[in-house]
């Protein structure tokens, strides 16, 4: 088992220039990592020195510049291949983010492949983001939706899982790790009954992908998405990486430029995956912006990230628990680095403001899981999502806080 | 914590805790439903209308102290009130809580608003402290709206 010495802290933090911030006067508490997290210099420097050195667009210019992006635009997926053990770069297409990765496999895949009887699977643990696309593609195509129960520790109900999966299933699409709750899903697990059932499986890893280390092979996910900024890059890139059969049965997503081999106005040739489902110029800084996210996080190691994760939760749960009156909600025993909590008498808002008058940023509201709160009978939660520059300091100005806020309000 | 003492006064905080007004009433002549979609909070106002003039109003629901103390505060400045007054309180208590110049004269009549005129220092709460608002304007259109402050 590694230590807590596997990790350079204050190396790690000195990488974060924005760690430097003070907010209301005091040092910046960051603790909202699972909305998005901050961009280590290394990732800043690369996307600088690429706009001020090699900016250009991709995949058609003959001169240098153009090369010399369209090289590192490629290079990047290749890092994104390695990244996740992709079996080839032609499986990592570059989207916006989570949210237009699964609206792509929704529009794509879904909008050809789904009719009327047909069933998508999904769990009260879902961001609105792998809800509401598919409801979009029901009212397109007459498919309908089956939901997986939360058990009262926040785990998917397994049990209801199977009970649910049919051959009407079609497809599974479930979160990897809960954004609201911090929950760890068994996705390999379940992507072996999805298959047994004869249903195509969807990971949505925005959540996992910082802080575990993915292998879609060994998951056997047919599709798995994750967003760019949660993992220490930029924003507006995202992934979405399908198993290259999948993709190349796929129509496109979208028309335009890049995605085609030939065009007439009788007929258009599309191009092969990845670029069919590239129309248009890409964010090309982002991907290198990724790029460089990509090789920051190997050059830690995600196991010594997940590490000191860990234990900082660990210490969180701690702490909070001490404070009377406040309960957290999730408390499965496999958890990331997310600690969703209520304290009784003051709604999130409220301890959201008074935390953030101490510089204490954490996320107050539903999450975008509406679905979720309603389950916990709660409005909404104060959520603290650690990345892997926190600290033990940083919880205790948490907990503090949270103290003031009682005080304050009561 | 001078800002937070203004944002939550002690009048905020006894609203909070002891909401006026808060309930249903039996037979409302309208009713409206609010909802901030970016937090959660959710509110109902209902409303007995007679003659131009609100006879009673209460409001239900959940939100945070600064919503639920301007749902309550809300109801016991305006029992009482002309519908035609309505607009114009409104339009004051937006600028008390968005304005420099807010007009504090025209709150000699309803010094207990200007207890939520700290929100000014927090404009990510200003939505919190005119949900109520918004979703009485709708209950005074008549029927049974809904109200959202996005």
């Amino acid at each position: 088992m590694k230590t807590r010495e596997a990790i350079d802290i204050e190396q790690i933090r000195g990488d974060f220039p924005i760690l430097r911030e003070t907010v209301h006067g005091k040092p910046l508490v960051y603790l909202d990592n699972a909305a998005t997290s901050q961009r280590p210099r290394q990732v800043v420097e690369a996307v600088k020195i690429f706009c001020e050195h090699d900016n250009a667009n991709i995949h058609r210019g003959v001169h240098m510049l153009s090369q010399r992006a369209t090289e590192q635009y490629e290079r990047s997926r290749k890092a994104v291949q390695k990244f996740v053990n992709a079996r080839k770069p032609q499986e990592i297409v570059f989207t916006r983010g989570t949210t237009e990765a699964i609206n792509f496999v929704a529009s794509a895949w879904g909008t050809k492949n789904l009719k009327p009887g047909d069933e998508i699977l999904l769990s009260q643990m879902e961001h609105h983001s792998n809800i509401v696309p598919w409801q979009m593609l029901c009212e397109r195509t007459g498919a309908s939706i089956k939901v997986v129960d939360v058990t009262d520790q926040g785990e998917l109900d397994i049990e209801d899982f199977k009970r649910k999966l049919s051959d009407r299933t079609k497809l599974v699409s479930l979160t990897h790790v809960s954004n609201a709750l911090g929950t760890i899903n068994p996705v390999k697990q379940l992507a072996e009954l999805a298959h047994q059932a004869g249903a195509l499986m969807l990971v949505d890893g925005a959540q996992s992908v910082p802080h575990l280390k993915i292998d879609v092979q060994d998951l056997d996910a047919d599709f798995f998405a994750f967003s760019g900024h949660k993992v220490y890059g930029p924003t507006g890139i995202g992934v979405l990486y399908g198993k290259y059969g999948l993709l190349e049965s796929m129509p496109p997503y979208q028309g335009g430029g890049d995605m085609i081999r030939r065009v007439t106005f009788e007929k258009t040739d599309y191009a092969e995956p990845p670029a069919r489902f590239e129309a248009g110029t890409p964010n090309i800084s982002g991907a290198v912006g990724l790029m460089a996210a990509i090789s920051y996080v190997e050059s830690i190691g995600l196991d010594a990230i997940a590490e000191h994760e860990r234990e900082l939760i660990g210490y969180a749960n701690a702490r909070l628990s001490e404070i009377d009156g406040l309960r957290i909600i999730g408390t499965a025993e496999n958890k990331g680095s997310v600690v969703s909590f209520v304290v009784d008498g003051i709604h999130p808002h409220d301890l959201g403001t008074i935390l953030d008058m101490d510089g204490v940023a954490i996320r107050a509201g539903h999450h975008c899981a509406q679905p979720l709160m309603a389950r916990f009978g709660v409005p909404a939660t104060a959520r603290a999502s650690v990345a892997v520059y926190n600290t033990q300091d940083e919880i205790d100005a948490l907990a503090q806080s949270i103290r003031k806020a009682k005080e304050l309000l009561s | 914590m001078s800002d937070l003492r203004e944002l939550y006064q002690e009048v905020i905080l006894d609203h909070n805790k002891k909401p006026r007004n808060k309930g249903t009433l039996e037979n409302p002549t309208s009713t409206a439903e609010g909802y901030n979609p970016l937090c959660g909070d959710h509110i109902h106002v209902y409303l007995n209308v007679e003659d131009g003039v609100i006879k009673d109003i209460k409001f239900d629901g959940c939100g945070c102290a600064i919503s639920t103390a301007s749902a309550s505060l809300m109801t016991e400045a305006l029992k009482g009130r002309s519908v035609e007054e309505v607009q114009r309180v409104f339009e004051k208590f937006h600028r008390l809580l968005t304005d420099e110049d807010p007009d504090e004269q025209f709150f000699e009549d309803f010094d207990a608003l200007m207890a939520l005129s700290g929100v000014r220092e927090f404009p990510v709460r200003v939505k919190c402290a005119t949900l109520a608002w918004h979703t009485l304007n709708e209950a005074l259109k008549g029927g049974e709206r809904v109200a959202t402050t996005e």
